[in-house]
């Protein structure tokens, strides 16, 4: 085993996800605290130069296959696992994201290695990492000890600061050789998302609904709300799964990441993936009749209340 | 065409969670539990592939607290057999675990889909879909939101973030992580399962040696403080109202 601390880098059309910056960050921290290098991980196809964005890793290991010149979950968990074989390091962070899921756990059971996920934060003291976990929707974080020496973890977006991690530069490319033969899934094609409606990410105000709203008959008081505060409606995944509203309207993780002048969140309980997209709003303020909703630890202002009492006085007094 | 459904229940978070003297547990005695939310959604996407294909849908749970009326529940919405894996606790249980328990009994059945939840609020460890794919040692695709079948095929859609979705065409056996069904689950009422369990019979299979951890130990459990809290506007649903009224006019927003 080495004191290495590797980085699985993630991109999409020829552009990384902050998440990867966010984990060279927290990476650098592990491991200025194990002593060890700093590596990042990247996989593609002709696209070595996108390297040089990796200026905060020690070093990068590049592998280059015709098959993962785009995102194939079987092709990019058996050549990350393989990377991670060949150098058995100490820590391995991978996203909480879409690509980073199907990777944690393939390079957890391919090398016996533990895997701890939801990652908001390490220390390591030793021989052993101290890692917190937020579960449960974001209502409980578990503090997990694991001494088995190497760990690999599924880091939730915002855990670090991706500008910290923002670097470009020169590292030292190592090139590795993956054999990707027998694969049965085949990338098809990507599909862009419809960008007719309204366009959440540019609009001020946003008056945000979720399951709190129970049924899509409720919506029209949540839109004349809106309309008085000169806003559009956003919402969160289970309104866009219940098909009340498009999916261009939904706000996280899966959705899009907003940053309004002013975010007004009704029943919505503030799960870690709505947090990721919302977070950075200039001014948050959230309804629940859940005083203990997780969306009061990152909202400004907070109302212990029944939405279908507030919204009609809101709406009454503007 | 097989599909296999594992499914689990978790911890209802309507309740409020508790954590136990020992600081390294949630209280568990009065806890409510209801399914989890994304292996709903694998079921009602297995259910309309059983309806388009004349498909055979399993749900699978592992023994646990409630699981039972979870299973029942899968049978009278639809699913033709229902499993229950003895031998281990699921409640509580590691993701490594569970997945090892439902690859061992798994691994002895015939199918063509494992399709579960794409996560649950309890995985410590990790999800368990890309888990068992690997005991399995089966391909995944993970955050599926629709699945088409053609022949010995299917066409998969993957989501990322901000609406944009891949599309992968995968030849069978393979393990599903289902984010979405193409709809909303559909509901039962109380009064099929109550027939169903007289009808319907639980399989039960043991889980064999599972012999895998998570490889790490919960030291304590707390309460997250994360954004140091909302400022907080009491008094009548009007009070709060006026209130909200004037904090957007002093922040120049109304
Ligand atoms: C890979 C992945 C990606 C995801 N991406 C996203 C994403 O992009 N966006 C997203 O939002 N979610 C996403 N999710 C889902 C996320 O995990 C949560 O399930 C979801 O955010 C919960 O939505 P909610 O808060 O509306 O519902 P719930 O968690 O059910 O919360 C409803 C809230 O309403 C409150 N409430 C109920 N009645 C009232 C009332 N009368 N008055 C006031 N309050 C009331 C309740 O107290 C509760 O807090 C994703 C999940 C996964 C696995």
């Amino acid at each position: 085993m080495s004191n290495q601390v590797f980085v699985i880098t993630e991109h999409i059309n020829g552009q990384f996800d902050d998440s990867s910056f966010e984990m060279l960050a927290m990476g650098r921290e592990v491991a200025s605290a194990t002593g060890g290098e700093l590596v990042a991980v990247l996989m593609g196809h002709n696209q070595k130069d996108l390297a040089s964005q990796l200026g905060a890793a020690d070093k990068v290991i590049y592998a280059d296959h015709e098959s993962l010149a785009n995102f194939n979950p079987q092709a990019h968990a058996k050549a990350a696992s393989a990377i991670v074989a060949a150098n058995m390091p100490r820590v391995v962070l991978t996203a909480y994201s879409s690509q980073g899921m199907e990777m944690g756990p393939a390079i957890s059971v391919s090398q016996n290695m533990p895997l701890l996920a939801y990652v908001s934060g390490i220390s390591v003291s030793g021989g052993s990492l101290t890692v917190v976990s937020q579960l449960y929707g974001g209502k409980m974080n578990v503090e997990s000890q694991t001494s088995a020496g190497h760990c690999v973890m599924s880091v939730l977006p915002g855990a670090a600061s991706a500008d910290a991690g923002r670097k470009d530069g020169a590292p030292a490319i190592d090139d590795f050789a993956v054999d990707l033969g027998g694969l049965t899934i085949k990338f098809k094609q990507l599909i862009e998302p419809d960008k007719s409606d309204v366009d959440i990410t540019q609009q001020p105000i946003l008056v945000s609904v979720g399951r709190g709203i129970q049924n899509s008959d409720n919506l029209p008081m949540v839109e004349e709300l809106a309309a008085k505060l000169g806003g559009a409606v956003s919402c969160s995944r289970p309104i866009v799964d219940s098909k009340w509203m498009p999916k261009t309207r939904q706000v996280g993780k899966s959705g899009l990441k907003v940053k309004p002048k002013l975010y007004l969140a009704l029943g919505i309980s503030g799960a870690p993936e709505h947090i990721e997209g919302m977070k950075d709003a200039e001014l948050i303020i959230a309804v629940n009749s859940d005083p203990k909703a997780p969306i009061f630890d990152f909202a400004h202002y907070g109302v212990e209340g029944d939405l279908f009492d507030i919204i009609p006085a809101l709406t009454g007094k503007l | 065409m097989n599909i296999i459904v594992p499914i689990k229940q978790v911890p209802d978070l309507v309740e409020g969670l508790e954590i136990d003297d020992s600081g390294k547990d949630l209280n568990r005695e009065w806890m409510k539990f209801k399914l989890n939310e994304f292996d709903d959604h694998a079921l009602e996407e297995a259910l309309i592939l059983k309806e388009e294909t004349g498909a055979t849908v399993t749900a699978i749970a592992l023994d646990s607290d409630d699981v039972d009326k979870a299973l029942f529940t899968a049978a009278a919405k639809g699913a033709d057999t229902i499993i229950k894996v003895t031998g281990v606790s699921g409640t509580g249980l590691s993701s490594h675990e569970a997945a090892k328990a439902l690859a061992n009994v798994i691994g002895g059945m015939s199918y063509d889909l494992v399709m579960t939840g794409v996560q649950a609020i309890d995985d410590r460890d990790g999800q368990l879909a890309v888990l068992l794919a690997h005991y399995l040692d089966k391909p995944h695709v993970s955050v599926v939101t629709s699945v088409t079948v053609a022949g010995d095929q299917a066409v998969i859609s993957k989501e990322y973030g901000g609406g944009l979705v891949a599309e992968f065409e995968g030849t069978f056996p393979m393990v599903l992580g289902i984010q979405a069904a193409r709809q909303s689950p559909r509901y039962v009422p109380v009064a099929k399962v109550r027939q169903i369990m007289r009808s319907a019979s639980i399989e039960e299979v043991a889980a064999g040696d599972v012999g895998v951890s998570s490889g790490s130990d919960i030291t304590k459990y707390f309460t997250p403080v994360s954004g140091g809290g909302a400022e907080m506007i009491g008094g009548s649903a009007e009070d709060q109202a006026a209130k909200i009224v004037e904090l957007l006019k002093s922040k120049g927003i109304k």
